[in-house]
């Protein structure tokens, strides 16, 4: 590519503090954008992706200071640039669209007055222009109603259309530069496609550069013109988009590819009397029906994955079966006998069956007890354990979650990183003995190296002590990873049920076959040929 | 050397003792205990201290005082001396002994007044919370009902009502603070009875009562000290202000809220002796605000920079 330099940025250090101490969190990255170019940037947490990004804006985050290198911006030093001249760039030819869009903008302001903010205080348009443009920005991100949808509130759309709503927004200005920090990642996988486009389509219609940052390798796939490798923060490698998908140089960038190459073996067919079945359930929040007429069952050392957008009834589900919400209609068989609809007409023996893992691992783990209780308790309630044999029985857990007892049993949660959390989830779950496990979301806060990491530990753990997990998830590369069988759910009702090679095979129901195409493949081209595809009503319109 | 340089003196002493046994504590301890030494600020240190001074002599009252409380044993206002070291009242007891006295009595009834307060607006502000419905309705409006009554009068109808032992002056004080801690432990309950580890619990087949004590509690624990506190300090005024109108702690028991008033002609002739128990509870409180300053900054999770 021959075009104008943008941006340069050469060896780049930034530390953190943690306590007195500062370390470097960022060892010497460099960075150059052209004109209209789109840079992926990705790696797992801690990698210092987001930090590079807010860099290039000439920012440091509290508690981390730039310690050297330098930071160009179209002839301006960032670095030396008073904060001033930055405050005139930043909004204006730099723009930056988080990762939570519901929790970046402001909630008591509507969603124009935020647009026109930046465009007025830069003196680019006036007011009236600025509205003007905003309906225009919004008709072409697609977003429904874009004549209206800028005067509601932001808790009056939905998440996918709040982020392109940002996205619109960082527009505003027409900015020379955008720095996308994982626009997607809190999206389900229908929504995720929405944006995505939006971001594409918008992105290439000014000519704007831009920043991409994610660990989802597909999703930038499709976005950038050049991915970038971070780890640990260094750079790892870097190369054209199709060159680095094809033949990715370094044994790093290899392992991140093989993340979704884990899938468990086929299982045989099951027999007998499933561990529990969901039978024509009925369940309601006040007069509203979540969930209507579900059933389904779970046998004994299988794992059936619960597939849906959110809000489609797969929690509420969960809620059922744990007896938090005793359904309206239709019971929950565990082993044949009905269960008792309410959790407090369970026996102890009853609740010992089902256990529970999380989706964040930072509210389901009491902070301020030490692993030793947070593990003990459920060995000392159900079986009883008491002093050195509930000692012994923590260790062993600890083990089998691979974390050296020696070192995490006296620990808090808050001293574990975010995958050693959600371990002790699994820990917490497997102290209790159950026979049925129900994993609500329980990779979809973790980056992808750790989420293998779990889900080969769940699937080792199914192995030793033939659990049946119930996997919550929208995720559909986990669910081909580990699934036996698939429940897709879809505004509370089951969709399509089925062992995962029928499901993966067509003929699909509309709503599976749009669940299935949506899900990103590592390939540049794979969004282009689907909205395409899409355009000539091969697939179905979303629902 | 005069008084205000004796005081002082005394001050930058504790002050020194608390630095020293700050580091030897940080010496001595291991694992979290020692993570607390070494994150405490020199003043919670000397708030500590201090607060273990005045609980030794609290409870050594007999075997430090030199003469008994109640006892007439010299003449009226004496001088200090070195047999009346801080000198007589204005019937001839020794004001020394009744300032250690004082402490028993003062500080004791404050601190059981306001840890009955605390241990049962609490354990009530958590069961609302974590229960909810018609629980939490009923048991909050009660308190609604109580702290709509303006608390001095309602501790002055109670005590009118209930005559005025020293038992009757904690229940009544206690009840009336209660209302306060409910509703802050009911406002901190419910923001953590929300989380998935309570779900969790529950999911668990927990009762109530160990959800409250292990899960609730624990991450309630930093404002809850923190308001202890403040409410220790308020309930000294309480008990100052019910003695002034003669419905608090009965003379000849020694408390420092009186003592201040009866020796107050003492000032026009130049003496400090008066200002004593009043330089006791100020002591007293600044200490205790200083530990709770240092509790709330650890429950608010912000680093000493």
């Amino acid at each position: 590519m021959s075009r104008d330099v943008l941006l340069t940025i050469e060896g780049l250090r930034i530390e953190g503090r943690s306590g007195d101490d500062w370390t470097e969190i960022v060892k010497g990255v460099d960075l150059t954008l052209h004109k209209g170019e789109v840079l992926g940037l990705i790696g797992e947490s801690g990698a210092g992706k987001s930090t590079v990004g807010l860099a290039a804006m000439g920012f440091a985050r509290d508690g981390c200071r730039i310690t050297g290198g330098t930071i160009d911006f179209d002839g301006i030093d960032l670095r030396k640039a008073s904060e001033a001249v930055k405050r005139d760039l930043r909004g204006a030819r730099i723009a930056y669209v988080a990762q939570s869009a519901a929790a970046s903008f402001n909630p008591a302001h509507k969603l124009i007055d935020q647009y026109c903010e930046a465009p007025v205080v830069h003196d680019v348009m006036s007011r009236d222009e600025a509205e003007r443009d905003a309906i225009d920005l919004y008709r072409r991100m697609q977003l429904p109603d874009p004549d209206g949808i800028g005067f509601r509130y932001p808790h009056q759309v939905s998440g996918g259309q709040l982020q392109r709503a940002m996205t619109a927004m960082a527009m505003s200005c027409r900015p020379d530069l955008i720095i996308f920090d994982e626009p997607t990642t809190a999206l389900d996988v229908t929504t995720q496609i929405e944006v995505l486009a939006a971001i594409r389509d918008i992105v290439r219609q000014f000519d704007t550069a831009a920043i991409y940052i994610t660990h989802d390798l597909a999703v930038v796939a499709q976005a950038a013109d050049r991915i970038k490798v971070l780890l640990r923060g260094e750079e790892v490698e870097e190369a054209e988009t199709r060159q680095m998908l094809d033949a990715p140089r370094e044994e790093y960038t290899k392992s991140l590819w093989a993340v979704r190459s884990f899938a468990r073996p086929e299982q045989p067919a099951p027999t007998g009397t499933p561990i529990l079945s969901v039978r024509d359930v009925t369940a309601a929040y006040g007069t509203v029906n979540v969930l209507e007429d579900v059933s389904f069952d779970i046998h004994a050392g299988r794992t059936v994955a619960v597939v849906g957008e959110s809000g489609s009834g797969k929690s509420t589900t969960a809620r059922v079966i744990t007896g938090l919400l005793p359904p309206k209609r239709g019971e929950v068989l565990f082993e044949g006998s009905p269960l008792p609809p309410a959790l407090k007409g369970r026996t102890r023996e009853q609740l010992r069956q089902v256990q529970m893992i999380y989706q964040m691992a930072d509210t389901a783990l009491n902070p301020k007890l030490r692993l030793r209780e947070l593990i003990g308790r459920p060995a000392q309630m159900y079986l009883g354990l008491q002093g050195g044999a509930l000692t012994e029985r923590v260790r062993d857990l600890l083990h089998l979650i691979e974390l050296d007892p020696d070192t995490y049993i006296d620990r808090l949660p808050g001293e574990l990183s975010g995958g050693q959390k959600q371990r002790i989830g699994i820990a917490r779950a497997l102290a209790a003995e159950p026979k049925l496990i129900i994993c609500d979301e329980v990779t979809s806060a973790l980056d992808q190296i750790v989420q293998e990491g779990i889900l080969k530990l769940l699937d080792r753990l199914q192995g030793e002590f033939g659990l049946a997990y119930m996997f919550i998830t929208h995720d559909l590369a986990t669910v081909r990873a580990i699934a036996d069988d698939v429940v897709v759910m879809q505004q509370g009702r089951v969709v399509e049920q089925g062992p995962k090679a029928e499901m993966f095979a067509p003929p699909h129901e509309p709503y599976t076959e749009l669940l299935l195409s949506s899900v990103p493949e590592m390939d540049p081209d794979w969004l282009t040929r689907l909205l395409a595809a899409r355009e000539a009503g091969q697939t179905p319109a979303t629902a | 050397m005069g008084f205000a340089t004796s005081v002082l003196l005394g001050l930058a002493g504790l002050f020194a003792l608390a630095w020293v046994l700050r580091a030897g504590a940080r010496s001595i301890l291991t694992g979290q205990s020692r993570s607390i030494a070494l994150d405490m600020p020199l003043t919670a240190a000397f708030g500590l201290l201090v607060i273990a001074i005045y609980a030794a002599v609290a409870i050594a009252a007999p075997a430090l005082a030199p003469f008994p409380e109640r006892e007439i044993v010299g003449t009226q206002f004496e001088a200090w001396s070195s047999e009346h070291v801080l000198g007589t009242d204005r019937i001839g007891r020794d004001i020394l002994s009744r300032l250690i006295y004082g402490a028993r009595n003062t500080v004791g009834i404050a601190f059981a007044t306001t840890a009955l307060a605390f241990v049962v607006g609490s354990i009530l502000g958590l069961w609302a919370a974590l229960t909810g419905g018609w629980l939490d309705q009923v048991l909050s409006r009660f308190v609604d009902a109580l702290m709509s009554i303006p608390a001095l009068i309602f501790s002055l109808l109670l005590l009118t009502i209930f005559g005025t032992s020293v038992l009757t002056l904690i229940l009544v004080i206690a009840a009336v603070d209660a209302t306060r801690v409910f509703r802050l432990a009911r406002a901190v309950a419910q923001g953590i009875v929300v989380m998935d580890y309570i779900e969790a619990a529950k999911l668990r087949g927990e009762g109530a009562w160990f959800l409250i004590r292990r899960e609730i509690l624990p991450n309630a624990m930093a404002p809850l000290v923190a308001e202890f506190g403040l409410r220790f300090c308020f309930v000294f005024l309480t008990i100052s202000s019910l003695s002034f109108l003669g419905l608090g702690i009965k003379p000849p028991t020694a408390d420092w809220g009186s003592m201040v008033r009866d020796n107050a002609t003492l000032i026009t002739f130049g003496d400090v002796t008066p200002l004593l128990p009043a330089g006791c509870i100020a002591l007293l409180t600044v200490a205790v605000n200083f530990v709770v300053d240092w509790q709330l900054h650890r429950a608010s999770g912000l680093k000493e920079s």
